[in-house]
């Protein structure tokens, strides 16, 4: 368990205010927040790169605030993954076996070999690409075995097909290790999809605690609403798969997306707000997937409105339409409405 | 239009006329350099072979010109000791009066080094503020500890400030990383810092040592003798004229090009880790 207790430091143009967290054992973990929120350097107060004006941290039963980093038995993987660039692969990955004085071949053949980078030991990092750097900084932070993994921002730097996998990855290494995870970001689908619990941080604060369907469904305030209320993540079943098109089931209700992906996997299907049409009665067009839902709410956006249907309870979708054809619609909380959207806008992952 | 299909693409290669008078000029400061130290080479080479053969094989010659290199050695080894960690702090922490302290660290570089060497010899003489109470212990005027006393100072900036920029291009992320994966501050600092800023620190130290060589006047006021190899030049241009003393310089110019040359040969295969 890691407890934070009314954790101050103001560094530079980033000011953290009475942070209180708890995190349980074995918890994927996400602090979720705008670009300046405080997320990195919240991280890096728990790792004890920096020291706090006021607070506690505590690691399991231990009170780490005042102990240096190399105390503390963390795992911290940065944005850019800061591999040693004097040192190859294999040597950064013993690092922190090195500073134990257990120097251990075997370990680091078979968590090379767990994220598939046997061949690349001998490499220098300005050699591997960002997502095999990733994962030599992943393997060099996993030897040691620590406490509590801090993930900084760890898919922003990747291109979208390494983050899919990535992500999987991070994934696999949470259900494989159970290991307790903190991973910031301010990626609102990474969160959805690999959280256990979220915390939503903004201007140095925690404003919001719980597990993604009660932050991403029930924000605490306009704030919070505003920054996660955009993106569509639905999670569902792939009940069919043929010619590069799969059919999910989502919550009773039946969706084709265009993507590769194996009957009866558990899969998120991402849909961009801007991508659904809203229309009374359905239009005929290429969209392969039409449903009838009920507007629950309306809101103007600047030159956007977003609209948040119900589908029969089944899932909720969050739309954008233009003021203008929100006017031609006059849309009303309430009526039934239909959106569509086409089986090639739905990112699965 | 057709004479716009005709042009040559080479035209387009053509360098700026302004471009051009930068090759010149850059031509003009390099001749500068190479005439000068070429012809007093080759000068002696062509026309006083024997008289630079006599230098190489004088004891006295021998003698300054091996204190030279050894005091200059000794004055780089203590910027090592005492530049390294102060360059560190100036590149890692920002502080009320660094600016301060920059340009404390600096001031040796600016003034003239005869008054360097008025002031050095007002602290480390036997009635100075450091050489009084010293006295007893070790003696700085008109000896070795003075030549470094005098050569250090004049050259620690330059290693402080190479070793400044080399700690500035160590991304602080990797030693919180090292620091994470348990190693403790020393470990770090060795293990990933110090290689990390080496090039510039072996830079800063050739910078350092070639200046130490090359002093004469803060070096000659405090310690006349033993006579470090410009001191010996300058006595024997003024007590036996310009024959006497060119072999000298031409001995001293070659064996420093000599062992700069080998560093750098030497160190060639190094890896540059620039943060970018």
């Amino acid at each position: 368990m890691i407890r934070i207790k009314e954790l101050h430091r103001i560094w530079k143009e980033f000011k953290l205010a009475g942070i209180n967290l708890e995190i349980a054992d074995g918890e994927y973990f996400v602090i979720l927040g705008p670009t300046g929120a405080g997320k990195t350097l919240l991280l890096e107060l728990i790792a004890g790169f920096y020291r706090p004006d006021g607070g506690d941290i505590y690691i399991g039963d231990k009170n780490v605030t005042g102990l240096p980093p190399e105390k503390r038995n963390i795992g911290f993987l940065y944005q850019d993954y800061s591999l040693f660039p004097h040192m190859n692969a294999e040597k950064n990955i013993e690092f922190g076996m090195r500073m134990r004085g257990v120097k251990n071949r075997d370990t680091v053949k078979k968590i090379a070999g767990y994220l598939n980078i046997g061949h690349l030991l001998h490499r220098y990092s300005q050699t591997l690409s960002g997502g095999e750097q990733q994962r030599v900084a992943l393997a060099r932070v996993l030897v040691i075995d620590p406490d509590v993994l801090l993930l900084d921002e760890p898919l922003s730097a990747l291109d979208p097909g390494t983050q899919d996998a990535t992500r999987k990855i991070l994934k696999s290494i949470h259900s494989d290790s159970n290991l307790t995870v903190i991973h910031v970001t301010h990626d609102q689908t990474e969160a959805r999809i690999l959280a256990d619990r979220v915390a939503v941080m903004m201007d140095g604060r925690i404003v919001q605690v719980g597990t993604p369907d009660e932050v991403f469904d029930k924000p605490v305030n306009d704030e919070v609403a505003h920054f996660v209320g955009v993106e569509n993540v639905l999670k569902g079943e792939v009940i069919e798969s043929s010619n590069g098109v799969c059919v999910l089931d989502i919550g009773g209700k039946v969706l084709e997306a265009v993507s590769e992906c194996a009957t009866g996997d558990t899969v998120y299907a991402c849909l961009r707000p801007e991508n659904v049409t809203l229309s009374k009665t359905g239009v005929n067009s290429s969209a392969r997937n039409s449903f009838k839902g009920s507007l629950l709410e309306v809101e103007r956006m600047g030159a956007l409105v977003r609209a948040k249907v119900d589908m029969d309870g089944s899932f909720l979708l969050n739309a954008f339409v233009t003021n203008q054809s929100a006017d031609e619609l006059g849309l009303t909380c309430g009526e039934t409405v239909v959106v569509s959207f086409k089986a090639s806008a739905v990112h699965v992952v | 239009m057709g004479i716009l299909i005709k042009q040559k693409p080479a035209n387009i290669k053509r360098a700026d006329p302004l471009m051009l008078l930068f090759y010149i000029l850059s031509l003009v400061l390099l001749l500068f350099v190479f005439v000068v130290i070429a012809n007093m080479i080759i000068g002696q080479v062509l026309t006083d072979f024997s008289g630079l053969l006599d230098a190489a094989s004088s004891k006295p010659v021998l003698k300054s010109i091996f204190l030279s290199l050894y005091a200059g050695f000794l004055a780089t080894m203590i910027s090592l000791l005492l530049g390294v960690p102060t360059a560190y702090i100036l590149a890692r922490n920002n502080f009320i009066g660094k600016r301060f302290v920059e340009s404390m660290l600096d001031v040796p570089v600016v003034i003239p080094h005869t008054v360097a060497g008025i002031a050095l010899l007002t602290v480390f003489g036997s009635n100075g503020l450091i050489g009084a109470p010293l006295e007893p212990y070790i003696q700085f005027r008109d000896a070795m500890p003075g030549i470094v006393v005098a050569m250090l100072f004049v050259s620690a900036p330059y290693l402080t400030n190479s070793a400044r920029e080399g700690f500035k291009n160590v991304d602080p992320k990797l030693e919180n990383v090292a620091r994470s994966l348990g190693a403790p501050f020393w470990k770090t600092f060795a293990i990933v810092t110090l290689p990390l800023a080496s090039r510039h620190l072996l830079i800063g130290s050739i910078m350092c040592w070639a200046r130490a060589i090359s002093e004469f006047g803060a070096v000659v006021m405090i310690a006349y003798y033993p006579m470090i190899g410009p001191t010996l030049i300058y006595d024997r241009y003024l007590s036996q004229g310009l024959t006497a003393s060119r072999p000298i310089a031409v001995l001293l110019i070659l064996v420093t090009l000599v062992i700069f040359l080998a560093v750098r040969i030497l160190s060639a295969g190094w890896r540059v880790y620039d943060k970018d």
